[in-house]
């Protein structure tokens, strides 16, 4: 950036009044500079400051909840706050598979559609089409849920649970007696919340591959579908892993969808296909009756949940950060 | 679309693929195909069966009233919502936005690559994956234990979740403010503030405003957050601290888990009325961005 060049640098000695009320003017202009430069400064601080100030005063007040139960808080799946015992274990359980189910189903279609996007479709229906997927991105959780709950469920959540439980049943993962409302269902519904996440970033990093790439693919005589798996797919490999852990970030911190699919039940078992529970299901759910100390879980539950997707987070942020830079 | 193009000379010279490269070729475009039908069939569904059940119980009096005392009963409306969410959002812009561009011009103009300006870039990106319910319990345990809930606690949540996003797309959109136009302003004697204020700002603002208006349709459609922050009411309140307030994703949350035939149609039109706001803003957006001069 170029500085201003100072006019005390150009000026003579001359002082005539305009020349002494333009050095006036420069001198507040610059107080207003630095005044401005501060101000700009610590609005940005402030984000860092929120966040700190989010991390500290939740791990404050759950602070007790954690040195009562120790590590039993993580390790232990028996949630009863009436006896003072708060273990999250099948909350977090339930939070993982529900996002790595919704991770299984949208990371290909969310692929398939930017790879279409980028390299398939003719330009006239890009536009079209792209718009129509980030329009998933804009529909509210709520109404993710309530569609869920009323029409995806009859529809195709509980025959596709029970379809999978009679076929492929004697997989402990898919054994019944199957429901809609259960990981399976929520996963369902994670995964089109998802797909705009993970579709969107992944076209820009189709994009970013270089057309000399695919020409040279094209050169060697390969197909189109060659190209992609020989070019276009191995560039963007740190982008995709980026874009997929956003799109998990996003899973498992969502509440209201979940909270009215998962089943709202606390228990470890195999099968995909039953009720379950999640952290952010819990919270939702259990906030409003919750005692003093059972809302210091609830808040020790939170931290948790908050650790894992600032890891997961912090982790697509540098994957992606990398591959835009270069 | 299909494998080979048979006028392309390049091809003509050398060996065809073998049919067994050109099936995979074909499988594999079949394969994205698919995956985008898939893709596009919930859109189609979420927007046309959202409309079709929203409009059953879509009303004058439905956008006009509050709620009825009991969510067994038919009749009345979420205006108490839609004031509530008004309220919030509002309150919520008024904080977030002119923080979020303030911290944008200190990492376009003034911090660029300095370790706080990469320190700031980063966390606000990691900010935007922070759970909103966790938002929530940070507000609860901040503000509402002391104050109690309110309008205000509902809004703080929601501009810690707009913050980070009017940051990084107000920073994308400063960037693109061509040097030129600011070497201009330098050269005229102008300092960073005056050269900020005066050139770069306006020169960006459709570009800023798409940003704001995506950050306010996703604050709009919140309702983790709100849940331990404003508790909701089922009347209208205007009362900013002190009194639990309710929003539309709050009353439609409400709606979805009554066992009530009539709190669930209510739930519907509340969705659809949400649904229309959101896409509103979504599409002002789109229209800003499309006015912007200096797009990409």
């Amino acid at each position: 950036m170029s500085e201003p060049v100072s006019p005390e640098a150009l000026s003579t000695a001359s002082s005539t009044r305009a020349e002494r009320f333009r050095r006036e003017r420069t001198r507040l202009g610059r107080r207003a500079d630095t005044l401005f430069a501060g101000l700009t400064a610590l609005a940005g601080l402030l984000v860092l400051i929120i966040l700190a100030y989010m991390v500290l005063t939740t791990t404050n007040v759950a602070l007790p909840v954690f040195r009562s139960q120790g590590l039993s808080f993580v390790t232990s799946a028996t949630w009863r706050p009436a006896d003072g015992q708060f273990g999250i274990l099948a909350f977090v359980y339930g939070t993982l598979v529900t996002s790595a189910i919704a991770l299984v189903i949208a990371v290909p279609l969310s692929l398939g559609v930017s790879l279409y996007l980028v390299e398939v479709a003719p330009r006239w229906l890009r536009g079209p089409v792209a718009y129509a997927v980030d329009l998933l991105a804009a529909v509210p959780s709520v109404v993710y849920g309530l569609w869920g709950v009323f029409v995806l469920l009859p529809l195709f959540l509980q025959p596709a649970a029970e379809f999978l439980s009679r076929t492929l049943g004697f997989i402990p993962i898919f054994a019944g007696p199957a429901s809609g409302i259960s990981y399976f269902g929520a996963g369902v519904v994670l995964a089109i919340m998802i797909v705009p996440i993970i579709s969107s970033l992944s076209r820009e990093v189709f994009r970013a591959v270089p057309v000399e790439d695919r020409h040279a693919a094209y050169a060697l005589g390969a197909t189109r579908w060659e190209m992609i798996r020989g070019a276009v797919l191995p560039r963007s490999r740190a982008g995709i892993v980026g874009a997929t852990m956003l799109g998990l970030g996003r899973a498992l911190g969502e509440t209201i969808a979940v909270a009215l699919l998962i089943g709202s039940r606390a228990e470890v078992g195999a099968s995909i296909l039953k009720p379950g529970y999640s952290i952010a299901a819990l919270i939702a759910n259990t906030f409003g009756e919750a005692n003093p100390e059972g809302i210091r879980a609830l808040v020790g539950a939170g931290v948790v949940l908050f650790a894992i997707t600032i890891m997961i987070n912090m982790a697509a942020r540098m994957l992606v950060w990398r591959m835009v830079e270069r | 679309m299909s494998a080979p193009a048979p006028k392309d000379p390049g091809r003509l010279q050398g060996r065809r693929p073998s049919p067994r490269r050109v099936w995979g070729d074909r499988l594999g475009t079949l394969a994205m195909l698919v995956a985008t039908v898939l893709v596009l069939l919930p859109v189609g569904m979420i927007l046309f069966q959202i409309a079709q059940k929203g409009l059953g119980t879509m009303s004058w009096e439905f956008l006009t009233q509050a709620m009825p005392y009991s969510y067994r009963k038919i009749g009345g409306g979420f205006f108490n919502a839609l004031v509530g969410t008004a309220i919030m959002v509002g309150l919520a812009t008024a904080v977030a936005v002119p923080l979020g561009v303030l911290a944008a011009i200190y990492l376009t103009e003034y911090g660029k690559k300095n370790l706080l300006a990469t320190l700031i870039r980063f966390f606000s990106d990691v900010m935007t994956g922070v759970p909103s319910i966790f938002v929530g319990l940070f507000v609860y345990t901040a503000f509402v234990l002391p104050f109690g809930f309110g309008a205000v606690m509902g809004a703080a949540a929601l501009a810690i979740i707009m913050l980070p996003i009017v940051v990084r797309s107000t920073e994308e959109m400063l960037k693109l403010v061509p040097r030129e136009l600011k070497d201009a302003s330098y050269a005229l004697g102008a300092g960073t503030w005056q050269t900020t204020v005066r050139v770069v700002l306006p020169s960006a603002l459709p570009g800023i405003t798409t940003g704001v208006l995506l950050a306010v349709a996703r604050a709009a459609g919140e309702t983790a957050p709100l849940i331990l922050t404003t508790l909701g009411a089922i009347e209208i309140v205007t009362k900013l601290v002190g009194a639990p307030i309710s929003a539309l994703p709050l009353a439609i949350f409400d709606g979805a888990r009554s066992p009530f035939a009539a709190g669930q149609e209510r739930a519907w039109a509340g969705a659809l009325e949400l649904l229309l706001i959101v896409l509103v803003f979504t599409l002002l957006a789109r229209v800003a961005a499309s006015r912007s001069r200096i797009s990409r």
